[in-house]
C-alpha cells in the first residue's frame, strides 16, 4: 500500500463520521458572545472618533497655541489652552515616578525576597490588596487630611509641618496623594516581576558568595526591570488620568493666572490645576459658552495621547519580554 | 597532614559569616526594604484614622434627623439626607452592571474559549486600552454622546445628564475589569475538563456553558463583585454626567439627575468656595467617605475570597 492510498482511506473514514448538520444553537451562542466583544470595541471606536471630531476645530487650526495657551473665560480667545494643566499633570507624573517607584519596588523586594511566606508578609499583602480597591475619592480625603489641612493625630502628633512643606492646595500635595494612590499598583506588578526571576539566577549569585542585597542588585533587579517598568508606566498613566482626588485636594480652574514653563519648579507649592480638571471645568462651562465643548474635546485628545502613549509602551514592553523569555 | 594556620582560619565559621561591615550593610538594607513595605500599612492606618476621626465629629454633632427622611442632599444648608445618595448609588451601580456584566463576560468567553491565538493577541491589548481610558473622558462621552444618541432613545433627555446616562458610562468603564477577571477565572479551568467534554462529543458551546462556566463560577461572581465595588466608588463619570451639581433632591427615577456618594463628595469639594458652608460640611465629606470606604472594603474582601476559591480548586 502506498502512502497516497492510506491518505484516501483516512479521508473517506473522516467524512464517514461527519454529520452534515449545522450547529444552530452553537452558532447563535458564538454570535451572541462575539457581539459582546464587538460592542465593547465599537464603543471604544465611537468614543475616540467622536472626541477627535469634536476637537478638530481647535486642533486643526491652532494645535500649538492650544498646547501653549492658558485658561480663559471665553472659548474663542486666542490664548485659550492647556499649558497650565500640562504643567500640573507633568509634575504629578514626576512625583509619582520619584516616590511611588522606589518605595513600591523596595516593598515588592521585601515581600518576595526578605519576608517571603512569613505571616507578616501575608498581612502586608492583604493590606496592599485592599488598598488597591479603595475608591480614588477616599485617597483624595487622605490627601486633604495629610497635606492640605493642618491635622493632628490623636491630638498630639501634629501634621502642620506637612501642610507647610507642601504649601496646602498645591501640585506637590496632589502629586504625593496620587503617588500614594498608585503605590499598590506599583507594588503588585513589581512583585509579579520579582517572582518571575528564575531561582537558578539567585542560587548562582549566592554560590559565588553574593550577599542578599548583592544578589538583588545584580540578578533580580536587572531581570525584573522590564516588568517593574511596565507597572510603573501603567501607574503613571493611571495617575495622570485621575481627577477625583485632585478635586478633593483642591485643584482649581478659576483665577489661575500664572502659566509657568514645564520645568519651572518654582510653581510646585502654588495653586494648581491639571489636564483632567481642565476637562471637567470646560465641560461644565459649555452651557454658558458652547465653544468650550470643543475645547474640552481637544484637551481630552491631549490627555488621551499622553495616557495611551504610556499604556501602549507598557503593553508593548511586556509583550516583547514575554515572547523573548516565553 | 597538618593544615596551615592561614587556611584553617579562613574556613572558620566566623570567616563564613562575612566581614562585619558587610553584615551591617545587609542589616541596614533589609531594614530600609522593610520600611518601604511598611508604608502601605501606614497609609491604610492613616486612611482609617482620617476617615474615623473626622466622621466621628460629624456623627457626634450632627442632628440625626437631618440625615434621614429629608427632601434631599443639601450639605451647604446642613441637610444631609443619606437615602438620596444611597438610592442614586444603587441606580447607577445597577445600570452599570446591566451594561458591564453581559459585555464583559461575553468578551471574556469569546477571548478565552473561541478566539484564535492570533486574534487574541490583537483583541486583548485593545480591551486593555479601554481599561486605561481616564474616567473624565468617559464622563465627557456619556454626557455629550451617550445622552443625545442613546439615552434620548430609551426615554431619557438628551440635553442633560441623569443617573441613567452616568450609569451607562460607569458600565462602559467597568467592562474591561469584568472581562479581565472573568477571563482569568476561565483560563484557570484545566484543559483536561474541556478535552473530556469534547471527547464525549459535546459541541464547543455546550462545553463552554456546561463545563467551563460552572467550573469558573466563583471567578465570574468575583468579577461582578469587584465591578460593583468599582462602580460604587466611581466619581468623575457621575460627577459630570449624573445631572446634579452641588445638591440633589431625592428621586427614585433613573431618568432624573442625582448625586451618588463619591460624586457628592467631589461636588462638595469643588467650586470656588472649596469646602465651606454650614458647620459640619467639611466633616460630612469624611462621613460619606467612611460609608463608601466600608462598603467597598466589604465587597472587595468578599470578592477576594471568591477569586481565591478558584485558585485553590485547580
Amino acid at each position: 500500500m502506498t502512502f497516497s492510498t492510506i491518505g484516501t482511506v483516512a479521508k473517506r473514514g473522516a467524512t464517514g463520521f461527519e454529520r452534515k448538520r449545522t450547529d444552530l444553537a452553537g452558532g447563535l451562542f458564538k454570535a451572541v458572545i462575539l457581539s459582546a466583544l464587538v460592542v465593547s470595541l465599537l464603543v471604544l471606536a465611537v468614543l475616540l472618533i467622536d472626541t477627535v471630531v469634536d476637537a478638530w476645530s481647535q486642533l486643526s487650526t491652532r494645535a500649538w497655541d492650544f498646547l501653549n495657551g492658558s485658561l480663559r473665560s471665553r472659548s474663542i480667545d486666542d490664548k485659550l489652552g492647556v499649558k497650565q494643566g500640562l504643567y500640573g499633570s507633568f509634575w504629578i507624573g514626576v512625583f509619582v515616578a520619584s516616590t511611588a517607584f522606589p518605595i513600591g519596588v523596595g516593598a515588592a523586594i521585601y515581600l518576595e525576597e526578605y519576608a517571603a511566606k512569613s505571616r507578616l508578609a501575608a498581612l502586608i499583602e492583604l493590606v496592599i490588596r485592599n488598598l488597591a480597591g479603595v475608591p480614588s475619592v477616599v485617597y483624595g480625603l487622605l490627601g486633604l487630611f495629610l497635606f492640605v489641612e493642618r491635622s493632628t493625630i490623636f491630638g498630639f502628633v501634629g501634621l502642620g509641618w506637612l501642610a507647610d512643606a507642601t504649601g496646602g492646595r498645591s501640585v506637590l500635595s496632589a502629586g504625593l496623594t496620587l503617588a500614594v494612590l498608585v503605590l499598590p499598583i506599583v507594588i503588585i506588578t513589581a512583585q509579579e516581576a520579582v517572582r518571575s526571576v528564575p531561582s537558578g539566577l539567585k542560587e548562582g549569585a549566592y554560590g559565588l558568595g553574593a550577599t542578599k542585597s548583592e544578589m538583588v542588585w545584580t540578578q533580580i533587579l536587572p531581570y525584573a526591570a522590564p516588568g517593574i517598568l511596565t507597572g510603573t508606566l501603567l501607574a503613571m498613566s493611571r495617575a495622570i488620568g485621575e481627577a477625583a482626588p485632585l478635586i478633593l485636594v483642591g485643584a482649581i480652574t478659576g483665577g489661575l493666572t500664572r502659566n509657568p514653563e514645564l520645568w519651572d519648579a518654582s510653581g510646585l507649592r502654588e495653586k494648581f490645576t491639571a489636564l483632567p480638571i481642565i476637562i471637567v471645568e470646560w465641560v461644565s462651562e459649555r452651557g454658558r459658552d458652547p465653544g468650550f465643548a470643543e475645547a474640552a474635546a481637544a484637551a481630552i485628545v491631549v490627555l488621551l495621547a499622553l495616557v495611551l502613549l504610556l499604556n501602549m509602551t507598557a503593553i508593548l514592553l511586556r509583550n516583547r519580554f514575554e515572547r523573548k523569555r516565553g | 597532614m597538618e593544615t596551615p594556620d592561614s587556611v584553617r582560619g579562613s574556613l572558620s565559621l566566623a570567616a563564613l559569616a562575612g566581614s562585619p561591615r558587610r553584615v551591617r550593610k545587609e542589616r541596614l538594607i533589609s531594614r530600609v526594604m522593610f520600611c518601604a513595605a511598611l508604608v502601605s500599612v501606614v497609609v491604610s492606618a492613616l486612611i482609617i484614622y482620617a476617615l474615623f476621626s473626622e466622621a466621628w465629629i460629624f456623627m457626634r454633632d450632627v442632628d440625626w434627623s437631618s440625615t434621614w427622611g429629608e427632601l434631599g442632599w443639601f450639605p451647604r444648608r446642613g441637610i444631609y439626607d443619606m437615602p438620596t445618595l444611597l438610592v442614586a448609588s444603587l441606580w447607577t451601580t445597577l445600570i452599570a452592571m446591566i451594561v458591564a456584566a453581559p459585555l464583559g463576560m461575553g468578551a471574556a468567553i469569546y477571548l478565552s474559549e473561541y478566539a484564535r491565538p492570533t486574534h487574541r493577541a490583537i483583541l486583548k491589548p485593545i480591551l486593555e486600552i479601554l481599561a486605561g481610558i481616564p474616567s473624565v473622558v468617559l464622563g465627557f462621552f456619556a454626557l455629550l454622546w451617550l445622552a443625545p444618541n442613546v439615552v434620548a432613545h430609551i426615554g431619557g433627555e438628551g440635553g442633560r445628564g441623569s443617573m441613567l446616562t452616568a450609569g451607562i458610562g460607569v458600565g462602559i468603564l467597568t467592562v474591561p475589569l469584568v472581562a479581565s477577571i472573568s477571563e482569568d477565572a476561565m483560563a484557570a479551568v484545566p484543559k483536561s475538563l474541556r478535552e473530556a467534554s469534547a471527547g464525549l462529543g459535546a459541541r464547543n458551546a455546550v462545553t463552554t456553558v456546561r463545563v467551563v462556566l460552572p467550573a469558573a463560577v466563583s471567578g465570574l461572581v468575583a468579577s461582578l463583585i469587584v465591578a460593583v465595588s468599582r462602580a460604587l466608588g466611581e466619581t468623575m463619570v457621575v460627577f459630570m454626567a449624573g445631572g446634579a451639581a452641588d445638591a440633589a433632591i431625592r428621586t427614585y427615577s433613573p431618568y432624573d439627575g442625582s448625586l451618588t456618594m463619591p460624586s457628592a463628595m467631589a461636588s462638595l469639594a469643588s467650586g470656588t468656595d472649596q469646602v465651606v458652608g454650614e458647620g459640619l460640611t467639611f466633616q460630612s465629606l469624611f462621613f460619606v467617605g467612611l460609608v463608601l470606604f466600608l462598603l467597598t472594603l466589604g465587597l472587595n474582601l468578599v470578592g477576594d475570597r471568591f477569586v481565591n476559591r478558584v485558585r485553590e480548586q485547580y
